[in-house]
């Protein structure tokens, strides 16, 4: 804006370099960092380097690789920490279910199954995904088109589990179904598609809502018809997932919708209305659902004897952080396999809190931080409403949700039972999130992309200075 | 929409922040208290995760360790003769905790203590594992052996026998005992083991040497000569005592009555104790008073714990009491209790010409490299008789021996004193007695053992009891062991 040469209509990004190199670079960190971590927990159990590590390296190398060329290739100008810092976390977590799988406690559990390999297996689709997704969104916008569609995808994924004889009830929660073999949880990939939902509809209607608004109690609300198609998409998500008691991603879900309609109408009172209500709700579930009381007495009391018995899950993920210490006990000599089932999914960074003590987890939060405000940038520099909506949208979800499991494990609030994006085991989160960043991708691609030189302008020549 | 972006931005922001905040006072300010927790079970882990050092007697182990595969508790306690032992070393299972020398040394078994802290960060830095150090005893094998062995036949019962000189215990075994092996690992087969010996009526699990008090009987008779010496009472053993027959207790209208018809009237002190004269003891209590017996009873210990270092119960002597009662309380009975620690301590003080030693188990900490850590010595506990009368004292219990109620412990080639008690107990003394024999061998190198033995509730019938016939070739089988270990 400063130089009238320039036709900037946008801040900063316009003749931005592409930076992939930079990206190619921080890329062979993260493949070679877990690569040692991978070393490095085999050295610790069995006193050599592990056998399998020449094919971990290829494999990841690999799926780095392939999103790296496909990067370069069909999104030249995308934030160059994305994808590396997304495939450090996603090697990371491959070495701690690997190390989880050599656990003979959790090997002697009835369901026990070496979850290392089929986690690789999901990174794999998920970087498939994520490949998928920028070979086939050559612009975001084109995601607009779809928001009635979204609308209908994400209650359908919400209301799957429900289905009977396709939804599964695993450990008091209703949110997996299985097809054949697999098993997905349709709320993790329902998360973007609400994004898309609620980017879409916001995008429109964002004037109609900031502005056609009555007073009422110091709160601008808007009119029904505005709102009341988002408010019942939102409510219903919740509802459903109430009913399969999957708190977490309610939360998710919420939290998303707050920030997505502040940043869309510019309005404090959204968020004040936003808490207002998630504090009605709160209360509102907690007194009548035994399971969401449970968690709460399992957070303000981890070590009584009514949690322990019920479950010593807190307990032991608070002792596992406090046994790592500043330090940690290194990789593979810790003892969070205690945690019992959870240990490699939603409770996995109590394994990196014992193991790499708080040194190491504050490195992975930073990561996880990193990438949210890579992502919010991203939002910054899109120049499309769309785009700014469904970047904050995708990154507050991803925020949210970081905060709500690492939070949940540490024991800073009540436990949810969602799992650790990249890092933790389960097909649908690994593959979603990949998703999810290839879509971040896309949005910064667009954002950072020089907008194509203006066509000479023929009247330049002529304008005339004239002094006086 | 940059502002509302911005805010989010420092939204998520203070999120992660919260969470840094939160990881920093969980992992450093509540690490350790988190890291201690009594429900972590990484201690417990960390305290198996190596073999644990020994407990050795004669320079031989008589612990061990096995690997437990298939449990994250690596190694699990051995013993060899558990059940011999047992009363020395106490108890470590993984389930249910450590008692005795295995809790009480825990630290350089574990390899834990801090004194071991230099040797433990240079195997750090070296790369080496951690290990357990050791606890060498100051027992004798072949004198356990004896006890044990004597009291196994015997039903219940307990022995102490220390070296006079030292202090050092040399056989402390308790029966019924336990094999600490049958509980060491952490199945609920081993729990349930641990419950049915908890709960069993014979207590196999309480340490009798140490921890059970016993009315000492007849055995406390040389603590009341002791005191009748030293206080000046009678000079001479053969020296005329003032004893009528029958004797009335003082304020009493009740008679003390002796086991039997013996040559008591005004017997010398020597005699008395020879066919073990309950109106002489109980006269020289009952004048003495009892402030002086409560003295020179102090002064054996009576109404102390000893820590040896595993803590024994405080025998009692009783404080407040009346003529009578000191009467009844000077030949072991009344409120009068003692632990056969305690009864061996008498014993040693008189055959050591009246100092008595600390008695002490533990020779020595050791760490893995056989470096030593701690190393005990002997230390007077206190001076309960002069030696003149020690040696007065000695040539009385000899006379026991060689001529009167102790002939059963006579050793071919070796002097040896004693004296025996029979000690009633149970309502109207109901029950059967407890036998009881306090004795030490002497060598022309002075004393190597001094020992007490008592049997609780033998199965032999009532008038078969006494100390002379059940504990004395206990105690003689004891001392014969720690004498041919010293040729």
């Amino acid at each position: 804006m400063s130089s009238s040469t320039t036709h900037t209509s946008t801040i900063g990004a316009i003749g931005a370099p592409s930076r992939r190199n930079t990206e190619l670079a921080l890329l062979a960190f993260a493949v070679v960092i877990p690569l040692f971590a991978y070393m490095n927990v085999g050295l610790a159990l069995d006193g050599k380097v592990p056998t399998g590590m020449l094919g971990y390296g290829l494999g990841l190398g690999l799926l780095a690789g392939v999103g790296h060329i496909v990067v370069r290739k069909f999104a030249a100008y995308a934030d160059p920490l994305l994808l590396p810092l997304a495939t450090l976390l996603n090697g990371l977590g491959l070495v701690i279910i690997w190390r989880l799988d050599q656990s003979e406690k959790l090997q002697q559990r009835d369901n026990f199954i070496q979850a290392a390999p089929n986690q690789l297996k999901y990174s794999a689709i998920g970087v498939a995904l994520f490949v998928g997704v920028l070979l086939l969104l050559k612009d975001h916008r084109v995601l607009q088109r779809y928001t009635y569609i979204s609308m209908v995808g994400a209650l359908v994924l919400l209301l799957l589990p429900l289905v009977p004889g396709l939804g599964m009830n695993v450990f008091g929660a209703k949110i997996w179904i299985r097809i054949g073999s697999f098993s997905i949880q349709p709320g993790e990939f329902a998360k973007i598609v609400i994004a898309i939902f609620f980017a879409g509809y916001l995008m429109v209607k964002r004037d109609a809502l900031a502005l056609a608004s009555r007073r009422f109690m110091g709160l601008y609300l808007p009119r029904g018809r505005d709102l009341g198609p988002i408010v019942m998409v939102w409510a219903m998500s919740i509802l459903i997932l109430v009913f399969e008691t999957d708190l977490g991603t309610s939360l998710l879900f919420f939290g998303m919708f707050v920030v997505m309609l502040y940043v869309a109408t510019e309005r404090t009172s959204w968020i004040v209305f936003g808490l207002l209500m998630s504090a009605v709700g709160a209360v509102g579930v907690a007194s009548f659902e035994p399971h969401v009381q449970q968690r709460v007495d399992a957070w303000l009391n981890p070590f009584s004897d009514s949690t322990l018995a019920q479950t010593d899950q807190i307990a032991q993920s608070l002792m596992a952080f406090g046994s790592g210490g500043v330090l940690g006990t290194g990789l593979g000599q810790g003892n969070s396999d205690l945690i019992g089932f959870a240990a490699n999914s939603d409770f996995i960074l109590a394994t990196f809190g014992e193991e790499m003590g708080l040194a190491g987890v504050m490195a992975i939060l930073l990561i996880y931080g990193l990438i949210v405000e890579r992502g919010v940038r991203t939002a910054l520099a899109a120049r499309d409403p769309f785009g700014k909506l469904l970047a904050i949208g995708l990154s507050g979800a991803f925020a949210i949700q970081v905060f709500v499991v690492s939070g949940g494990v540490m024991g800073l609030i009540p436990l949810t039972g969602m799992t650790m994006p990249f890092l933790a085991y389960g097909g649908s989160s690994v593959i979603a999130n990949w998703a999810l960043v290839g879509i971040l991708i896309r949005i910064s691609d667009t954002a950072r992309r020089p907008a194509p030189s203006p066509a000479p302008n023929p009247d330049a020549e002529m304008t005339q200075v004239v002094r006086p | 929409m940059n502002k509302p972006l911005r805010r989010i931005a420092i939204f998520c922001g203070l999120l992660v922040l919260a969470l840094l905040a939160r990881d920093n006072w969980l992992q450093y300010v509540q690490a350790d208290s988190l890291a201690k927790h009594e429900k972590n079970r990484r201690v417990t882990i960390e305290r198996y995760a190596q073999p644990r050092g020994d407990i050795i007697v004669d320079g031989k182990p008589i612990t061990g360790s096995k690997s437990t595969p298939g449990s994250d508790l690596k190694y699990k306690r051995t013993w060899k003769d558990g059940p011999m032992w047992a009363p020395v070393t106490g108890y470590s299972s993984q389930r249910i905790g450590a008692t005795q020398l295995e809790s009480i040394d825990d630290g350089i078994l574990t390899g834990n203590d801090d004194r071991l802290f230099f040797r433990r960060t240079l195997d750090m830095l070296t790369g080496e594992k951690k290990e357990g150090g050791n606890v060498v005893t100051t027992l004798n094998g072949a004198a356990q052996k004896a006890a044990y062995d004597g009291l196994k036949g015997r039903g219940k019962g307990a022995v102490a026998a220390i070296d006079p000189s030292t202090g050092a215990i040399l056989a402390l075994a308790s029966t019924p005992s336990y094999d600490p092996g049958d509980f060491a690992g952490n199945t609920n087969d081993e729990a349930q083991k641990f419950l049915d010996l908890d709960k069993s009526k014979d207590k196999p699990l309480v340490n009798r040497a140490l921890r059970e008090t016993y009315p000492p009987g007849s055995t406390f008779k040389v603590v009341t000569a002791a005191a009748a010496l030293e206080h000046g009472l009678y000079d001479g053993i053969d020296e005329k005592t003032d004893s009528p027959l029958p004797w009335t207790m003082p304020n009493t209208t009740q008679p003390l009555k002796n086991e039997g018809d013996l040559p008591c009237k005004n017997a010398s002190m020597r005699e008395a104790l020879r066919v073990s004269c309950n109106t002489v003891f109980g006269k020289i209590g009952s004048d003495l008073g009892k402030d002086k017996m409560l003295e020179t009873a102090k002064k054996f210990g009576f109404n102390e714990q000893q820590f040896v270092p595993v803590r024994s119960n405080a025998s009692n002597f009783p404080e407040e009491m009346d003529r009578p009662q000191t009467a009844l309380s000077s030949i072991g009975q009344f409120e009068t209790a003692a632990t056969p620690l305690q009864m061996a301590m008498v014993a040693s003080a008189i055959a050591n010409d009246g100092t008595l030693m600390e008695p002490y188990m533990v020779s020595e900490l050791q760490a893995r490299n056989l470096d030593v850590v701690e190393k005990h010595s002997p230390k007077e506990m206190s001076e309960p008789l002069s030696k003149e009368n020690a040696q007065k004292l000695q040539e009385m219990m000899e006379t026991v021996v060689k001529s009167g109620t102790g002939t059963m412990a006579q050793i071919p080639g070796v002097t040896v004193g004693g004296k025996t008690g029979t000690a009633q107990h149970g309502v109207a003394n109901s029950k059967n007695p407890y036998a009881w024999f306090i004795s030490y061998a002497k060598t022309d190198s002075g004393s190597p053992v001094a020992v007490a033995v008592v049997v609780e509730d033998s199965d032999a019938s009532r008038q078969d009891i006494s100390g002379g016939g059940l504990a004395a070739p206990i105690a003689k089988n004891v001392m014969k062991a720690v004498i041919d270990s010293k040729k």
